[in-house]
């Protein structure tokens, strides 16, 4: 009895067992080859490099890694740093203001852009035209219009307006907006254009209907087009994301973090304690906080997003 | 000591007329600035006319904190570049435990370099389980204080002899619209406290600090006063004056915008190719005019270990590059330029100017450890970014100074 009994349950776990390897490794052969090197990919270098990442942040390793356990010593020694702190005060700060006024600003060019208007192109070429100029380029660019004795203030002082004041790149406390102008200037432009695509996107049998039920035409922007653009404005703002966090060449390139340490961010504090401090497990605490700082941020998003079944918009 | 030059000149002639082939040897080294370009091309022209090789120069910008990154990161990734400058100090040392250092120990022996290097203790740093990995090429202190005489003309008063009198001067030079201490953006003031604490707080301060990590002697009477002559600086330094590099600041020493200027003999290189004589245009103060012994570093060669299958005659290149380094003709001609003491001072140095006879002098009273030499990259990185803003950020008091400066250097491995 028992004998047949196990008899079978392995018959009918047999061909459950080898449908489960049939359709993980056999059935549809050619698109799991394919997809193999991105999946290698993302495990390897994306997760694998993370687990890296925070495993040795909990060691004392300096300037290569070592597997010397410390426990939460290097977060300690972090979040009593002043610099530090001091950078993500800033990254909050320029982050909400830069996506704030990204987005306002791109969505309101791309508004005037999308009234029919002559030589549309040739505006859109110079919007854009910033995009391709790397944040080295930009900084270097604006740190000569900022330069109070060389850029705009010299000029104008020269001119007559001797009372003209626009020194933030000396300033401490104005140091921040003066990144922030650069990095609007350089990103502003791509925002739009990824707007402008989307309002183009919306259907022109949309603007008659709110036409013939006498809608204003901010209205119609406001509370018909900006919601059906969901799509476009998720991408856009990833992409401002992405750009806020990993902030450094332009704080390079245009303060290297000064005057003192304010204008620090971040990325230049794990850029410097990797590489010229040497010290592994301090700038590995440090990047690991900024992907704890990610993470806060896109895992709600995420579950919103993708969470509720089958809710899409 | 003069006979063995001699047969090191020989020998390294020797070797050079032997070299089958030419090869290339990449040299890696944050020499951007004139005078340090000027120097640097002295070891290139040596090497090139005793050996036949050539000399390929990957020259890096942003030097400690831009170059030494680079330097690194090829050497852990397996790209090694030939030889390599790299500070005399800590940087190197997990390299060389990693077995990334080629072992100099042979050719130490063969020269018999304990026999000419000015200062053993410049060989401690290279030292790792009783072995060499690099050579010092030369003797860096950071304590000079470099004042313009023009400045002190406009003015119509004597140049300082010493610290003290420099900052009695200042209220005056301030009237006459010259700034009483240039300085450049960055790490420059991060060595201002290290000279400051040879200069006014004596050389015991200086060993118990960097030597033995003492944090008590940080917050002793003695730092106080090093402390406090920091926050006197501060008050004289604006943001809107600080200039870009530590060349600038040389060109306002010379054109008499600036009165004076804290920082490394390596000035000096710059000062003269900018035109400036020592003694007529610019006049220097080592250990501030107070002290009698300066603290100093330098810089190291190091030699990766290349990888197998090179062929054979780039590594003879290595043997015959650490070789000449330190013959007593490249040492010459390569200090001279650079405006740092060469390693041995069996060398004709009738031709080196003021400044570094007097630095010579110094040198025979001992070298005392500098911060860049005794203390890991990492608390130089504290430091570094603690003085940056102490210097920016005037709510920080001198007290806070002290503190943070004690618990940095007591944390200090």
């Amino acid at each position: 009895m028992a004998d047949t009994a196990v008899q079978t349950a392995e018959r009918t776990r047999a061909p459950g067992a080898s449908r489960v390897l049939y359709n993980t490794f056999i059935r549809n052969l050619s698109a799991k080859i394919a997809a193999a090197p991105m999946v290698l990919t993302v495990l390897v270098v994306f997760i694998g490099c993370t687990i890296w990442t925070v495993y040795y942040s909990f060691t004392a390793s300096r300037l290569l890694p070592n597997n010397k356990l410390v426990g939460f010593d290097q977060y300690e020694r972090l979040f009593a740093t002043a610099r530090w702190n001091v950078s993500v005060t800033n990254l909050i700060i320029y982050g909400s203001l830069s996506l704030v006024f990204t987005l306002t600003i791109g969505f309101v060019l791309a508004v005037l852009m999308d009234q029919k208007i002559r030589f549309e192109s040739a505006f859109r070429t110079i919007m854009l035209y910033p995009f391709a100029l790397s944040f080295i380029v930009t900084g270097l660019v604006w740190q000569w219009i900022m330069n109070p004795t060389l850029g705009l203030q010299g000029t104008l002082r020269n001119m007559g307006w001797s009372s003209f004041t626009f020194d933030w790149l000396n300033n401490p406390k104005m140091v921040l907006y003066a990144i922030l102008i650069a990095g609007l200037w350089q990103g502003v432009g791509f925002t739009m254009v990824l707007l402008l695509a989307g309002l183009r996107s919306v259907d022109e049998e949309i603007w008659k209907a709110a036409r013939i039920d006498g809608i204003p035409t901010w209205r119609t922007y406001i509370s018909i087009v900006l919601p059906m653009m969901r799509g476009v404005l998720v991408t856009s703002v990833v992409l401002i994301g992405s750009g806020i966090v990993r902030l450094y060449d332009l704080v390079v390139a245009l303060t290297d973090g000064g005057p003192g340490i304010s204008s620090e961010v971040p990325a230049k504090y794990v850029y410097q304690y990797m590489f010229s401090g040497g010290n592994l497990g301090q700038a590995l605490a440090a990047s690991t906080m900024m992907l704890v700082t990610v993470l806060i941020i896109v895992i709600p998003w995420a579950y919103l997003e993708f969470g509720g079944k089958g809710r899409r918009s | 000591m003069k006979k063995f030059a001699v047969v090191a000149a020989l020998a390294t002639a020797f070797m050079g007329s032997t070299a089958v082939k030419a090869v290339d040897l990449e040299v890696t080294h944050w020499w951007t600035s004139a005078g340090e370009a000027a120097a640097v091309a002295e070891f290139a022209r040596v090497f090139e006319e005793q050996t036949g090789n050539h000399w390929v120069d990957s020259a890096l910008s942003g030097s400690g904190t831009g170059a030494n990154p680079v330097i690194i990161s090829r050497i852990i990734g397996g790209d090694p570049m030939g030889a390599t400058q790299m500070n005399t100090g800590r940087d190197a040392e997990e390299l060389i435990q990693a077995g990334l250092m080629r072992d100099l120990t042979d050719i130490a022996n063969e020269m018999k370099i304990e026999d000419f290097y000015v200062d053993k203790s410049l060989l401690e740093p290279c030292t790792y389980e009783g072995k060499i990995y690099c050579f010092p090429v030369n003797i860096h202190s950071w304590d000079w204080l470099w004042l313009s005489t023009k400045a002190y003309e406009k003015i119509g008063e004597p140049v300082p002899k010493d610290w003290n009198e420099y900052v009695a001067s200042w209220p005056k030079l301030k009237e006459a619209g010259i700034l009483p201490f240039g300085l450049a953006t960055g790490w420059p003031i991060s060595g201002v406290p290290g000279v400051l604490m040879s200069g006014l707080g004596g050389s015991d301060l200086v060993l118990a600090i960097n030597r033995d990590k003492s944090g008590d002697a940080v917050r002793g009477p003695e730092f106080r006063k090093v402390a406090e002559a920091m926050d006197a600086l501060r008050k004289e330094i604006s943001p809107d004056m600080m200039v870009p590099s530590f060349g600038d600041v040389g060109n306002q020493i010379l054109a008499g915008e600036a009165a004076g200027n804290i920082h490394g003999d390596w000035l000096q290189g710059d000062l003269q190719v900018a035109g400036g004589v020592p003694g007529k245009d610019y006049e220097c103060l080592p250990a501030l005019g107070l002290g009698d012994q300066l603290t100093g570093g330098g810089d190291a060669f190091y030699f990766p270990v290349l990888p197998e299958g090179t062929d054979p005659a780039v590594i003879q290149a290595q043997t015959d590059l650490a070789k000449l380094l330190i013959s007593p003709e490249a040492q010459l001609a390569f200090n001279l330029k650079k405006g740092s003491m060469p390693i041995r001072l069996d060398v004709d140095l009738s031709k080196a100017n003021a400044c570094m006879q007097k630095a010579i002098k110094l040198l025979g009273n001992g070298l005392l450890p500098s911060g860049d030499f005794a203390l890991s990259s990492d608390t130089q990185q504290q430091l570094q970014d603690l003085n940056i803003e102490f210097l920016d950020d005037d709510s920080i008091t001198v007290d806070d100074y002290v503190a943070r400066y004690a618990e940095i250097i007591e944390q200090a491995d």
